[in-house]
C-alpha cells in the first residue's frame, strides 16, 4: 500500500506535494452518517485513503459497575486499528497507542457533551480504522462527533479536527502517511467552531513560536471547512430519509407541526 | 430578536437558531442569549420557546410517563423492570399490589412478565419507581410488545392520540403505546396484527414528514380490504383458534422481537406450582382496579 522507501522529496519544485496537493489543500473527504444499522448513531469517513467506521451506543447502562459516575454519563471511546488497516498486520492485541488516542478522542469530543444528562449511563463510542493512511486520530473525531449526533446525544456542537505538519520546511494541512512518517513534524487538533475553543492539541517534532502559531491558524481554518462538509453530512443523512417517500415534503400547512413531542399519555381502547 | 431557522427545518448541534428574548426549551440551549441547537432534529418555535424534536435517542424516563417494561428480578418487596434505555426501573410491591399481599410477591408477577406502569418518581439521584395504580396499569398476558424508537412515540401517538386512535378504530385492536418505545398489540387474528406492525413501523420511518396521519389512514383502507375477505368467511374460526394460544400464532410473523411476547403466558404456567393455577393470580394484582380492567376485558369478548 505504502510506500517501503521515502519519496524523494515531499514538496515537489513547483511547491506541490506528493500526491499533488498544494499545502493548505485537504485531501478529497467523504463523509456519511448512518452507515451502521444496528448502533444507535454511527458515522464513517474517507479522507484520502483513510478509512474510518465510527459506531455510537447509549446512552446506557454502564458495565463493570464501579466505573459509574454519579453526576453525569461515562464517555468510553474504543479506537481500534483493523488488522488490515496498515502496510504489516497489526496484532489485534489493543496496543499502547491505540488506548492512548483513545483517550485523546475521548478527551477532544467530552468538552461538547452534555453527559451530565444522563447520570450513572455510559455512552460507547466505538471507533474502527480500516485503513490507515495518516491522519486517523483527526479523521476519527470527525466521524465519532457525527455518530455521537446521530444517536441523538445532546452536544454543544460537532467538533471537527486535523493535523498539520511540517515536511521540508514548509507547512501542510492534513497530513497524508509518507508526510507524516518523513515529515518534521506533527500538529494534530480539534476545535469547537463557534467558540474557537481547542479541544485536542498535540504535537510531535519541532515548531518554533511562529511556526507552531501558523500551523494553529491553519489547522483552525481546514477545521472550519470540514465543520461545513459535517453539518452537511448530517442534514443530508436526515432529508434524504425524509425525501424518500414524501412527495409533499414543501408542504407545511397542516397542523402536524404541532403533531410532533406535544402528545399527551395515550392508553388502550 | 431573531429567529434563524424556517419551521420543521432539519438543524444539527450547534446550529444558532434564536437571538433574543426566546426561551431555550428541550434539544437546546442557551449561550448568552443566543440560542443553539444540541441535537439533529425539527426546529420548532412556539410562543418565544425554541425547541427541537430529535428524531433519535434513547428513553429516559419522565414522571408520569407510561412505560411498558418487562420484569428482570425479583427482590424482596419489589421487582426490577427493564424499560429500556439507561435506567432500570424498579416497582415496590405497594405501588402495584392491595394489602395485604403474601410475601412471595413473584406469585403476582415473576421474571418475563410484560407490564404497562407508570413513573412515579424519577430524578438525578433516584432511578425511576414504577406504579400500577392506575387505569390500564396492568399485567401483560397476551397480545405481542413492538419495539419502535422511543423518539418516534409522540408521532406514533399523534396529537392528542390522533394517530394511534385512528388506527385502533380503523383495525379494531387493542393497544397500549408506552413512552419508551415499547407498543403492546392485541389484534383478532395475524393478517390484521401483521397490518398493525407495518403501520407502526411506517409511522417509525417516515415520523418528519408531513400529513403523516392521512397517509398511513388510506393506506390501512386499502390494505383492509385487501384481507377483509378472508376476515369475513370465518371471523369466528380465527378467533376461536387463536384465543387460547395467541403467541403460537403470533411468535414466527412479527419480525422483530420475539422475546417479550412469548414471556407473558408461558412463564407463570409452570412456576407457582403450589396453586391451582396462575390465572387466578393475576387476577389478585389487577383486583384493585377490577372496575377498570374489566371494562377493556368485556370489550375483548365482544370483538
Amino acid at each position: 500500500m505504502s510506500p517501503e522507501v521515502k519519496p524523494d522529496f515531499l514538496i515537489s519544485p513547483e511547491g506541490l506535494r506528493v500526491d499533488g496537493r498544494r499545502t493548505d489543500e485537504m485531501r478529497p473527504t467523504e463523509l456519511k452518517v448512518g452507515v451502521l444499522k444496528q448502533a444507535d448513531g454511527s458515522a464513517s469517513i474517507r479522507q484520502g485513503k483513510t478509512y474510518i467506521i465510527a459506531g455510537v451506543y447509549g446512552p446506557r447502562e454502564l458495565h463493570p459497575r464501579h466505573l459509574t459516575l454519579n453526576d453525569r454519563a461515562y464517555l468510553r471511546v474504543t479506537y481500534r486499528m483493523a488488522t488490515f488497516s496498515v502496510p504489516d498486520r497489526k496484532r489485534p492485541a489493543p496496543s499502547r497507542r491505540e488506548k492512548e488516542i483513545s483517550m485523546v478522542i475521548a478527551n477532544a469530543l467530552r468538552p461538547v457533551l452534555f453527559l451530565e444528562e444522563f447520570p450513572k449511563a455510559v455512552v460507547d463510542v466505538f471507533i474502527t480504522v480500516i485503513q490507515a493512511d495518516g491522519g486517523t486520530r483527526c479523521a476519527a473525531i470527525n466521524a465519532a462527533s457525527l455518530a455521537l449526533a446521530d444517536a441523538g446525544i445532546p452536544m454543544r456542537s460537532l467538533v471537527p479536527a486535523v493535523a498539520v505538519g511540517m515536511a521540508d520546511g514548509k507547512l501542510l494541512v492534513d497530513l497524508g502517511d509518507e508526510e507524516d512518517k518523513y515529515g518534521q513534524g506533527d500538529v494534530p487538533m480539534a476545535i469547537v467552531p463557534q467558540t474557537g475553543e481547542i479541544t485536542l492539541l498535540q504535537q510531535d517534532g519541532s515548531f518554533t513560536k511562529e511556526e507552531l502559531v501558523e500551523a494553529m491558524q491553519m489547522g483552525i481554518n481546514s477545521c472550519k471547512y470540514l465543520h461545513e462538509l459535517q453539518k452537511e453530512a448530517l442534514k443530508r443523512a436526515y432529508v434524504k430519509r425524509s425525501d424518500d417517500d414524501d412527495d409533499d415534503d414543501d408542504d407545511y400547512d397542516d397542523d402536524l407541526e404541532t403533531d410532533l413531542g406535544e402528545a399527551e399519555l395515550m392508553e388502550d381502547e | 430578536m431573531a429567529v434563524y431557522f424556517q419551521k420543521r427545518e432539519v438543524v444539527v448541534p450547534g446550529q444558532l437558531l434564536a437571538e433574543g428574548r426566546y426561551r431555550a426549551s428541550f434539544g437546546t440551549y442557551d449561550d448568552d442569549g443566543k440560542i443553539f441547537s444540541s441535537m439533529v432534529g425539527l426546529a420548532e418555535l412556539r410562543g418565544n420557546t425554541v425547541k427541537v424534536v430529535a428524531l433519535e435517542g434513547a428513553y429516559i424516563p419522565k414522571e408520569g410517563d407510561l412505560v411498558i417494561g418487562v420484569i428482570d428480578v425479583v427482590a424482596g418487596n419489589n421487582w426490577k423492570v427493564d424499560i429500556g434505555g439507561p435506567y432500570g426501573a424498579s416497582l415496590h410491591a405497594n405501588n402495584a399490589l392491595r394489602r395485604p399481599y403474601s410475601d412471595d410477591i413473584s406469585e403476582y408477577m415473576d421474571i418475563g412478565d410484560a407490564i404497562s406502569a407508570e413513573i412515579i418518581a424519577f430524578d438525578r439521584n433516584s432511578g425511576p419507581f414504577l406504579g400500577m395504580k392506575g387505569r390500564g396499569l396492568r399485567v401483560l398476558t397476551d397480545g405481542m410488545i413492538l419495539n419502535v424508537s422511543p423518539a418516534k412515540i409522540p408521532r406514533i401517538i399523534g396529537r392528542r392520540g390522533s394517530m394511534i386512535n385512528m388506527i385502533n378504530d380503523h383495525l379494531k385492536i387493542q393497544t397500549i403505546v408506552g413512552q419508551n418505545g415499547r407498543i403492546w398489540i392485541r389484534a383478532p387474528n395475524t393478517e390484521i396484527l401483521r397490518l398493525a406492525i407495518k403501520a407502526f413501523r411506517t409511522i417509525e420511518e417516515q415520523a418528519h414528514t408531513s400529513k403523516l396521519t392521512d397517509r398511513i389512514s388510506s393506506m390501512l383502507v386499502e390494505e383492509l380490504e385487501m384481507i377483509e375477505p378472508s376476515v369475513d368467511q370465518e371471523p369466528e374460526e380465527i378467533e376461536k383458534a387463536s384465543e387460547p394460544e395467541p403467541e403460537a400464532e403470533l411468535e414466527p410473523e412479527p419480525e422483530p422481537e420475539p422475546e417479550p411476547e412469548s414471556k407473558p403466558d408461558s412463564e407463570p404456567e409452570p412456576e407457582p406450582e403450589p396453586e391451582p393455577e396462575p390465572a387466578p393470580d393475576v387476577e389478585e394484582v389487577e383486583a384493585e382496579k377490577e372496575k377498570e380492567i374489566e371494562e377493556p376485558k368485556e370489550e375483548v369478548s365482544e370483538e
